[in-house]
């Protein structure tokens, strides 16, 4: 089960299993077929069981639903959360007051720094580093670890202060939160958001340096794009090739399916072109709106081009945006004053419901039917990593030609990096099937 | 909770001159990967604990594998599948001690709802080709498949339990966790109770405390995530409801993370099943 090899297939066809993919969430693996040197098919495998979370929130009301699509993730909780609750009180017409309206944009920021840090030291840094683990990592470099758990902790700590606990926070409502917060309790945050933002920058200056495989390509990008700031909660949905919807219109221009080959439900423009979400994408479509500090680590940098066309600069990415959501959380600690009220009053009602977040994995998209006593009718979640399939796969087969020259460790371990530099989120992919593969014949 | 001691003796024993260190593993069936995520969410003793004890197998944290055997087994998640069924009972034969963590876990999580409910209809109402989905008619705790040892319950687990067992664990002692209602945790808190001042559905009384009675203090009602304390009286919760609310909405309120555990599914059976599942009516994902 947890073998790993380039097992040669006849008559010049290869046949490549990664089984068991690690520092993922969720549980999936790789299987490549390639016939004389060229990747014909590259086939990511997902065997996390169906949970039907669609049908699980049918007959709930607006605020079960938030606490119950929490559970599609544990690591990106809030970004589920957060894309059903604008898009109850865009479907309803609740109107949020500003102050609820910079909470939400905290809290998500919290779980942005939670995730990225995560991802950046924890899952990604081990493979630049050459070792199989954070805590292997640790045992040479306790410092930088310890850096890293310490920033992941200042996001931690605004999830918990506003949501009463780091992994399925309680508070979010329709119209607001559950509770008001005091500006005492807001302004606790200061201090470890202002330690944060020197790690986040120290944390720029580490992986900008770091050397990666080299891997050009031109995906198709698409990310929210706001008009005053960075893509989170609110935005337009835009592409490197000039689409500009809505944030409620994603199924005008895409579409879940399964395609000929394999049985996985994957999204893609409905004419059929793949495409990526994410901090890359995010970077590419909206780098002009990031946070002034964010913005010159990124000049420093001088890595905007290669961020946006080698995917394993995405490390480079989410520390950018590590950078962004610590100095915006401590811009909104510093503004915020209490709303007068939790949360909006609202009536229940009938109405279609939709609204698109940026994850840190990437956009996410739910849509609901609501009846007319105002109990979910039927739901469409459309996960980050869902939408993000093709597209690795396409880079895939691009890059693994390259590779498979090399010892099947070394082969292995550079396409497992490549797969974790889109951060996949198994769990997260609700309907991600177990792929069936054609033998090669 | 067992009486048997939490490390194996002997070779095991802190006390030895060269102690080995506990072989550790963290495994997942169905679900979000946010009870394990704890572990790493436990950002001050990590890795103090990771030199305590020997982490050879945790799929989201590190590379290096390992198929067993464990002195102890964090299991996450519900048995879904029938390929679940069988590597369950392939870890439970190469552990000494198998610990359940999370409402999936323990109760089988909030995709035991389907439980009530026609699987076939449920599986192509969200999947196109249907027949291409594996999983078995129910989402199950991992109880109902294998012996379990210990269980640390929660949606997700509380990083302060976790930490106590963890403690337990590398120091050869049992771990403290304790079994009574949120409402215990509430008063000590200093919360005024939503129940009695705001007239909120509650399940702090009969649900285990553990949590710290987060919603009671953000201005809401428990909804159960730690599932059923010991002797729940639900029937009588489930009355004081009843007195302003249909059976449908007191089956919704106990229609959470932990429905599956007796005392709740009790209460669900008794006032209706939880809400269905219905019909699609937005359009579909392409066939």
């Amino acid at each position: 089960m947890h073998d790993t090899g380039l097992p040669t297939g006849t008559s010049g066809d290869l046949v490549v299993d990664i089984a068991g993919l690690t520092r993922v969430e969720g549980e999936g693996s790789l299987r490549l077929r390639v016939r004389n040197g060229a990747v014909e098919e590259a086939h990511l495998e997902i065997f996390e069981a169906p949970r039907y979370f669609e049908r699980l929130v049918v007959g709930r009301t607006p605020d079960e639903v938030i606490d119950i699509v929490a559970r599609i993730c544990g690591i990106c909780p809030v970004a589920y959360q957060m894309t059903a609750v604008h898009a109850f009180e865009q479907g309803l017409g609740i109107p949020i007051d500003p102050q609820v309206r910079a909470l939400r944009r905290l809290l998500y920021c919290g779980e942005w720094i939670e995730s990225h840090a995560l991802h950046v030291y924890l899952l990604h840094l081990p493979d630049f580093l050459g070792y199989a683990s954070a805590l292997e990592l640790a045992r040479d470099h306790r410092a930088a670890v310890e850096a890293g758990l310490n920033l992941k902790k200042a996001g931690n700590r605004i999830v918990e202060l506003i949501g009463g606990r780091a992994i399925h926070p309680v508070s979010v409502r329709v119209g607001g939160f559950s509770r008001t917060f005091l500006k005492t309790e807001i302004t606790s945050l200061r201090e470890p958001l202002a330690a944060a933002l020197e790690i986040a920058l120290a944390t720029v200056d580490l992986v900008a340096g770091l050397v990666p495989p080299d891997f050009q390509r031109e995906a198709r990008m698409v990310a929210l794009r706001h008009p005053t700031e960075y893509p989170m909660n609110e935005g337009r949905i835009v592409s490197t090739d000039g689409l500009d919807l809505a944030p409620t219109d994603w199924l005008s221009e895409f579409q879940e399916g399964q395609v000929a080959w394999s049985h996985a439900l994957q999204a893609r423009s409905r004419d059929g072109r793949p495409y990526l979400v994410g901090p890359g994408s995010r970077l590419t479509l909206a780098a002009d709106q990031l946070h002034p500090t964010a913005a010159a680590a990124l000049a420093r940098t001088g890595l905007a081009g290669e961020i946006r066309t080698n995917p394993y600069r995405s490390i480079v990415a989410r520390a950018i945006e590590l950078v962004d959501a610590v100095a915006e959380a401590l811009d909104i600690v510093e503004a915020y004053q209490p709303p007068d009220r939790a949360a909006t009053p609202w009536t229940p009602g009938p109405c279609t419901a939709a609204w698109a977040t940026e994850a840190p994995r990437g956009m996410i998209f739910h849509a609901y039917a609501l009846d007319e006593r105002g109990f979910i009718a039927d739901a469409r979640i459309v996960p980050p990593t869902s939408q993000n399939q093709a597209a690795i796969e396409a880079d895939l087969t691009i890059f693994a030609p390259q590779v498979l020259g090399l010892p099947s460790d070394q082969a292995t371990h550079r396409i497992e990096q490549l797969i974790r530099s889109y951060d996949p989120c198994i769990s997260c992919a609700t309907h991600f099937l177990q792929l069936h593969v054609e033998d090669v014949g | 909770m067992t009486s048997q001691p939490w490390v194996a003796p002997a070779r095991h024993s802190p006390r030895a001159a060269t102690p080995r260190r506990p072989r550790i593993g963290v495994v997942k069936f169905a679900s979000c990967d946010g009870c394990q995520l704890t572990l790493l969410d436990l950002e001050d003793e990590l890795l103090a604990i990771a030199e305590r004890v020997d982490v050879v197998e945790f799929a989201e944290a590190t590379s290096r594998r390992s198929a067993g055997p464990f002195d102890v087994l964090f299991v996450e998640g519900s048995i879904s599948t029938e390929e679940q069924a069988e590597e369950i009972a392939r870890l439970r034969a190469v552990s000494t001690r198998l610990i359940t963590i999370g409402a999936c876990a323990t109760a089988g999580g909030i995709q035991a709802i389907r439980n009530w409910f026609d699987h076939d209809a449920i599986r192509s109402a969200v999947y196109p080709q249907s027949e291409f989905v594996e999983s078995l008619a129910m989402a199950r705790p991992v109880a109902d498949f294998v012996a379990v040892d210990g269980e640390l319950r929660g949606c997700p687990i509380s990083p302060a339990q976790l930490r106590e067992f963890l403690i337990a664990l590398v120091t050869g002692r049992r771990p403290q966790l304790p079994d009574e209602a949120v409402c215990l945790e509430c008063k000590r808190r200093g919360v005024v109770c939503v129940a009695v001042a705001k007239g909120l559905p509650c399940l702090g009384p009969v649900t285990r405390t553990g949590c710290g009675a987060i919603c009671p203090a953000y201005g809401r009602g428990c909804y159960g995530c730690f599932g059923p304390r010991e002797a729940a009286n639900t029937a009588s919760l489930a009355a004081w409801f009843s007195d302003d609310r249909s059976a449908h909405e007191v089956a919704r309120l106990f229609s959470g993370f932990t429905a599956w555990s007796g005392p709740f599914r009790t209460q669900i059976d008794a006032h209706g099943g939880p809400p269905g599942p219905g019909e699609p009516k937005l359009e579909r994902p392409d066939a």
